[in-house]
């Protein structure tokens, strides 16, 4: 059981490692040599040392490739992504630092969220089928199908513009500092409400396809069979019985749906203007500061692949199966 | 065939129909025709941009790009994905673990950033697009493939093929090939929806070619013209709203072939159609005796 735990941080050691090494090789192989060209467009525009931090990144100088790799490496060992170009001299990793808090609160909100709720709307869809309930995954199915940025643009043209309900930019309101005062996190849900809610809207429809589809599956086992012979209660057979098993898939589904459901958020937080990691994205996108994308890269593969993990160690424990077979 | 079938087809044609003829049909989306950010009206039924462009043209017009591209890269990430796939599940052992072990180190590496810093580095254009979204798209299918094939590779067709004498690629091509066609035909529709979404979310970035016509740069203009701010819901609901139909009409077509197919569904149909009740998690099965 702690070797198939082991095996899965070998496998997500790896996916990182990848995405180190091609966070590494992009700049240095993509064709058309972007660093010339970079630097004939900085030129004179960038203080001399903000051009020696754009060489560091890019690798122009003498040393062999595997020499810089090294030297790379090592400086990530040290925290070290690099010097941001928008925010010089500030280096990435103290910008990326309120970004991950910002997207943690919002997307890690927004996601378990609309995964709890349409997990449980599709083990009840399944169950209460062939009423009116079927018209619920249609409903979500069409909401699913807009694009995330979208709805928060219509939402936020709505609610935050048109009617003035809530605020339409940023995290919390200006002039106010961070703290855990009363007044701050009353700010603070006031402002995530709107892109929380657009997430939650857009994403609650996989969610549910996916749990009402295993729960359909899973009425027909014999134990669930057996449950209705017994004569126990329906909603108990229904939550204790065929959505526990159910539930399996959908958590396994979960880490693969994450990237996904990431990208979306990242670009729900840049419709408002939320300072997490996709409103530094497209900061650093417009700016065209390359180490800081790169380290935004960084960041939220390193998130989404511990969020994997502790999904696979979860599986281990609630599924049998996973245990047996490790 | 079912309503969801139906409905789906309807609205995937009315696009087709909308992006081959309809620029045809529309004025010019690129010349300022009016007054910049007017609602809809006689003259523009669908208003104009912020710079003072037929938002229904552009709307109309977009299709064509969008779409086109979106076929071709659906097709690059299923043709990659079905590649990969098939000789993963196919030849097993090393192949397996090496090809398996890329295609999930794609699996959980999030989209979005990867294509943002790929883009970024591509000169702008569709020809990047359809690069980045084919490197980053067909991890998905490569997985679905192979499950498939490694299922089909124990059948009595492939053995007999074996003992027949038959090299490698006749039995991929000949034997397991045909029986992969219809499964490429639903992959093909998810990774359709798949490139319209993510070519809509790069263009709306900006790492497209914001000059062309297309359903994302109609949005990044909509964005950038402060449409929000002045309150012009016009400039980006008819685009939104047409991905969505899009999105949703496809949707329908996967649901729909799988009601079609899947004997499960059937059997469901049979059992209500005879009275049967669904009411209170009872999933019909067949019991074999």
């Amino acid at each position: 059981m702690i070797g198939y735990a082991f095996r899965r941080l070998g496998f997500y050691l790896i996916a990182f490692w990848a995405a180190i090494t091609l966070n590494f090789l992009l700049p240095r192989l993509m064709p058309g040599d972007p660093a010339t060209v970079l630097f004939a467009r900085f030129q004179g525009r960038l203080k001399p040392e903000a051009l020696e931090a754009l060489k560091q990144t890019f690798g122009v100088n003498e040393a062999p490739i595997w020499e810089q790799y090294g030297q790379y490496l090592s400086s990530l060992l040290t925290g070290d992504l690099g010097t941001s170009l928008a925010y010089f001299p500030q280096p990435v990793h103290t910008v990326l630092f309120d970004g991950v808090f910002w997207t943690l609160f919002l997307s890690g909100g927004a996601l378990l969220i609309s995964f709890v709720l349409g997990t449980l709307l599709g083990a009840m869809s399944a169950w209460w089928r062939g009423g009116k309930w079927d018209y619920v995954p249609a409903a979500l199915s069409f909401l699913g199908a807009f694009p995330y940025f979208w709805m928060a643009m219509l939402v936020l043209a709505i609610f935050g513009f048109q009617l003035g309900w809530f605020p339409t930019r940023h995290a919390y309101s200006g002039g106010m500092t961070p703290s855990f005062s009363f007044s701050f996190v009353y700010s603070m849900l006031q402002h995530a409400f709107l892109p929380g809610l657009t997430m939650v809207i857009a994403s609650l429809g996989g969610w549910l396809l996916t749990m009402r589809s295993s729960m359909i599956a899973s009425s027909s086992d014999e134990f669930v069979l057996f449950a209705h012979a017994r004569g126990l209660k329906p909603n108990n057979i229904m939550l204790q019985y065929a959505a526990r098993v159910a539930f399996l898939p959908s958590l396994s589904g979960f880490g693969m749906a994450l990237g996904f459901v990431v990208s979306g958020a990242l670009l729900t937080e840049m419709v408002f203007a939320y300072p997490g990691q996709g409103y530094l994205l497209i900061q650093a996108v417009r700016a065209q500061d390359y180490p800081l994308m790169q380290g935004i890269f960084l960041s939220i593969s390193a998130c989404v692949l511990l969020v994997n993990w502790i999904v696979d160690c979860s599986l281990l424990i609630l599924d049998p199966r996973t245990r047996a077979a490790s | 065939m079912n309503t969801k079938l139906r409905f789906g087809i309807l609205i995937c044609g009315f696009f087709a129909a909308m992006a081959i003829v309809g620029p045809f049909l529309v004025q010019d989306p690129q010349r300022f025709v009016s007054t910049p950010l007017l609602p809809p009206n006689t003259m523009h039924w669908m208003g104009t941009t912020g710079q003072g462009q037929d938002v229904l043209a552009q709307t109309v017009v977009g299709a064509q790009l969008t779409l086109g591209m979106a076929l071709l890269i659906a097709s690059a990430v299923v043709f990659l994905g079905a590649l990969i796939g098939c000789a993963s599940g196919y030849f097993g052992g090393w192949i397996d673990d090496i090809l398996s072990l890329f295609t999930n180190l794609f699996l959980v590496l999030p989209g979005l950033p990867l294509m943002v810093v790929l883009a970024a580095y591509l000169p702008p254009g569709p020809v990047s697009i359809a690069l980045v979204l084919s490197l980053t798209g067909w991890a998905w299918n490569a997985r679905v493939f192979r499950a498939q094939v490694l299922s089909l590779r124990q059948r009595d067709f492939v053995s007999a093929a074996q003992l027949a004498g038959a090299g490698h690629l006749e039995i991929l091509f000949v034997e397991i090939l045909p029986n992969l066609l219809s499964l490429m035909g639903s992959t093909f529709i998810g990774a359709v929806i798949y490139a319209i979404g993510a070519q809509v979310g790069l263009e709306f970035l900006g790492l497209g070619d914001i000059g062309s016509i297309t359903w994302g740069s109609n949005l990044y203009w909509a964005s950038n013209d402060a449409a929000l701010l002045t309150g012009s819901w016009w400039t980006f609901v008819p685009t939104g709203l047409s991905i969505a139909l899009l999105g949703f009409g496809l949707t329908l077509v996967l649901f729909g072939l799988d009601e079609k197919n899947n004997p499960k569904i059937k059997m469901e149909r049979h059992w209500v159609a005879s009275g049967g009740d669904l009411q209170r998690g009872i999933t019909p099965i067949e019991k074999k005796e």
